[in-house]
């Protein structure tokens, strides 16, 4: 059993858990990931590590279908059945000088590790964040903190540009030709996007593969992905790759292999 | 000689087992025991020991068996077999002890493989097992994964008085014996019940621990103060087939499918939360004991047409007999000399699966005869498939330990005491072997052990 510590909303969709896992919190480091199980006879589900203070590891979780809705539920004070990690390998911090991360809803969280990483390497870091509306954008304040430049985008204008964030990053990039590498972690979508633009404009990219997993130690094979066209397990040859040959329309099919299933949990969960 | 025909085992009719996931073999009763223990003539050099990979002492406990002294039968095999309920229920027994039993020559052989399991059952049921709890000698040992080579390794380290801790990377213990084999050949409730044991003898158990990742073994050693350590961690990556069409929806690797169905008990939902998803055709990727584990899970989750895809013959097949056999009676369709070379989907999901009918040519390395290309293609239509070819050790544990010799394939190699290129860790089980068997496994682990414990006096 793990003690949640803390419990944060971040906005209506999403929370932010700090958890005492002092064999998770020992040698995490930016990119790595947990799995969780919030109680006996749950799913084991993949949640990036958003930050560590001493034995404390922080998540940060969409409330999606059954698995985060039940976790949601769970108090500060309360308990989570199993928490394992750190699982997959170490983001890749390349020698960049300069860097602009896309984030789209909650994947602001697996980056903003990453993008502080970056930052204590030297190097310029620009941020595009987008979602749905104002009250969906998180971690503002922690990005302000070490980015060199934010730049908001919002599906309804409602903070920051009205648009897409691929929107936002072809004016920056065309604005900035000293941009040697793009980080993009969202929804599967939105990354193929990100990564045709960075290819467009020669620039290096990384992405965060999100592939429906299991154990996460490499037994099962569920999360694989193919990556110019040789096949890899997200959960110990990633979460991160080189985005440049994803296959990221397989990668999507992929995770929706189980969309009905999952339907069905989560209409037990409201009954 | 003695002419009485092999006890057979009762087992639970077919039309009602395809249905659940209670054990098949229903296993013998006390007089269905002393009849087939009456068999075995005592042989002076027995071949069956020789045979057994343990060397348990056959003649001996059937002997105490036919006195009616169970205990004592007991004893001596659990002397070298820790865990006799569950090696008599999945042994290799035909390749093994029967295989060797001088009866086999001109009739049958001894059903050492039932016996064992009645006695390890007796056993059990009467908490037999030397749970007693050893003074410990504060030196602290880990051991990594609960299979059966940690599990083996630990208990012999822990009768020695060793403070031993077994850490495991998934959040319940017993490796492939808790996720891998049914319940219908291996009930959970045998592997809970060993696992009880060693805690009741004061072995540690540390679950979510992945070592390598949560902890490395140079941690272990220079900031935990575990004095050796063991690698159990056994071959759990599964191999590819290689084939096109291998990413598809609905192409599962057998370790995929049986986890979702044995650890998650997705057969359980509602109370379970991980589904399965399965059609009604279902083709199973090769002719072990884990194809015939997968295609046999698949027939009781309730897929009407289940069949094997296998390259070579028959004879060919590696799995234990009693499986090919309940695998066919289940109605598991054995197409044999049958190599797919294409999975074929349509909008990413799995539809047929296209396969080259095979012919057998000389010997391979193996010994078995080489299967070759036809050149005559058949194509069958399909829901899903389940990939089961073999595993290989997966790479966290070698990748995140520096100074660790390893084969090409990923195993770990270890010298004549079982200890691996690093001074103090030692290594057991698929880890070192490749995919094999729980007795292999078990018996390294506990080889193993004494080994380090030797290693452990001669350090200052
Ligand atoms: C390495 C990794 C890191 C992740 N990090 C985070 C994180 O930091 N925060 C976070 O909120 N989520 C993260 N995810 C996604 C998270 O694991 C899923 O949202 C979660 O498993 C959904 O579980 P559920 O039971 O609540 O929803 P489900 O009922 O299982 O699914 C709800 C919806 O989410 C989709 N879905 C299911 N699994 C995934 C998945 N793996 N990725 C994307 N969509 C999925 C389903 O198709 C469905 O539409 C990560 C995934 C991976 C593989
Ligand atoms: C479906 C199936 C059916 C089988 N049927 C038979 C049969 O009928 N008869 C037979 O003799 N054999 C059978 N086998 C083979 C047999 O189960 C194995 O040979 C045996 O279990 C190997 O034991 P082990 O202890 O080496 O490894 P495993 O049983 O694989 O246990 C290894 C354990 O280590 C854990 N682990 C891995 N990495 C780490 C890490 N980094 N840190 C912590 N823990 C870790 C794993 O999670 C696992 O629990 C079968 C195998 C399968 C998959
Ligand atoms: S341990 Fe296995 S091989 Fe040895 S006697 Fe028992 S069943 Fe036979
Ligand atoms: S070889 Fe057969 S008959 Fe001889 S001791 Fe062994 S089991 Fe008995
Ligand atoms: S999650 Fe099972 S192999 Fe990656």
């Amino acid at each position: 059993m793990y003690k949640i510590v803390e419990k944060k909303t971040l906005n209506k969709e999403i929370d932010l858990m700090r958890i005492e896992a002092p064999l998770v919190a020992r040698n995490a480091q930016p990119g790595h990931f947990v799995i969780l199980r919030v109680e006996a006879e749950g799913e084991r589900i993949p949640l990036t590590i958003a930050g560590i203070e001493g034995n404390l590891v922080d998540i940060i979780y969409q409330k999606l279908g059954y698995s985060t809705k039940l976790l949601g539920e769970k108090e500060a004070g309360d308990t989570v059945e199993d928490f394992v990690g750190p699982l997959g390998k170490a983001a890749h911090i390349r020698d960049s000088k300069h860097v602009v991360g896309v984030a789209g809803g909650v994947g602001a969280a697996p980056l903003l590790p990453q993008l502080k990483a970056y930052k204590e390497a030297g190097a310029r870091v620009d941020l595009i964040i987008g979602a749905r509306s104002e009250s969906f954008l998180i971690l503002l304040d922690e990005f302000k903190a070490i980015c060199d430049e934010v730049i908001i985008t919002t599906d309804d204008g409602s903070a920051g540009l009205k648009g897409l964030v691929t929107d936002a990053l072809k004016h920056h990039l065309e604005d900035n030709a000293g941009i040697e590498h793009v980080i993009a972690i969202g929804p599967v979508i939105m990354m193929k996007y990100v990564t045709l633009m960075a290819k467009d404009y020669k620039k290096s990219i990384d992405v965060s593969l999100n592939p429906i997993m299991i154990d996460g130690t490499g037994m099962c094979g569920n999360c694989r992905v193919s990556i110019g066209g040789k096949t890899f397990f997200a959960c110990i040859d990633g979460p991160d790759f080189d985005g440049s040959d994803v296959d990221f329309d397989e990668l999507m099919q992929r995770q929706s292999y189980y969309k009905d299933e999952e339907h069905a949990c989560y209409l037990r969960l409201k009954t | 000689m003695n002419k009485t025909p092999r006890m057979k085992m009762r087992e639970q009719d077919v039309e009602v087992r395809n249905r659940n996931f209670l054990e098949v073999a229903l296993g013998y009763s006390y007089e269905e025991a002393i009849e087939e223990a009456k068999r075995c003539i005592d042989c002076k050099n027995p071949r069956c020991v020789m045979a057994c990979p343990v060397r348990v002492k056959i003649p001996e406990f059937i002997k105490y068996l036919l006195e009616g002294a169970l205990e004592t039968a007991f004893e001596t095999i659990y002397e070298d077999n820790i865990l006799p309920s569950i090696c008599g229920r999945v042994c290799p027994q035909e390749s093994q002890c029967e295989g060797a039993c001088i009866l086999g020559i001109k009739q049958e052989a001894v059903n050492i493989g039932a016996l064992e399991r009645f006695v390890g059952d007796y056993g059990m049921e009467h908490n037999l097992a030397d749970q007693t709890e050893v003074k410990n000698n504060g030196t602290k040992v880990a051991v990594v994964g609960s299979g059966p080579a940690g599990l083996a390794n630990a208990a012999s380290l822990r009768k020695k008085g060793y403070d031993v801790t077994i850490f495991e990377a998934l959040h319940d213990f017993g490796g492939v014996l808790k996720y891998g084999i049914p319940d219908f050949r291996l009930p959970k409730d045998i592997v809970a019940h060993e696992i009880d044991n060693l805690k009741t003898m004061g072995v540690t158990f540390v679950k979510n621990a992945v070592i390598g990742k949560s902890l490395t073994i140079e941690q272990l050693m220079k900031e935990e103060g575990y004095k050796a350590v063991f690698i159990g961690s056994g071959a759990g990556l599964p191999s590819s087939l290689g084939v096109p069409g291998e990413n598809l929806n609905g192409v599962y690797y057998a370790n995929e499918f049986l986890t979702r169905v044995n650890l998650m008990k997705s057969r359980a939902i509602p109370t379970s939360k991980t589904p399965i998803k399965l059609g009604n055709n279902i083709a199973v990727v090769g002719g072990g004991n884990v194809a015939m584990d997968a295609a046999r899970t698949a027939k009781r989750l309730g897929a009407e047409n289940v069949f094997i895809l296998y390259r070579r013959g028959r004879e060919g097949l590696p799995a234990r007999l009693d499986e090919i056999h309940h695998a066919e009676a289940e109605g598991i369709d054995m197409r044999l000399l049958t190599n797919p070379v294409e999975i074929i989907g349509e909008n990413h999901i799995v539809k047929q699966v296209r396969c080259e009918k095979m012919k057998l040519g000389e010997p391979d390395s193996s010994g078995r005869r080489r299967p070759l290309g036809t050149g005559e293609f058949v194509t069958y239509d399909i829901d899903n498939i389940i990939i089961s070819i073999g595993q290989k050790p997966n790479p966290i544990i070698k990748d995140n330990t520096a100074n660790l010799d390893t084969q090409p394939w990923g195993g770990i190699i270890t010298d004549e005491f079982h200890m691996t290129s690093i001074p103090g860790v030692f290594a057991g089980g698929d880890v070192v072997t490749g995919a094999a068997t729980v007795i292999l496994a078990m018996g390294t682990g506990k080889d193993a052990a004494h080994h380090m414990d030797e290693y452990l006096q001669n350090l200052h």
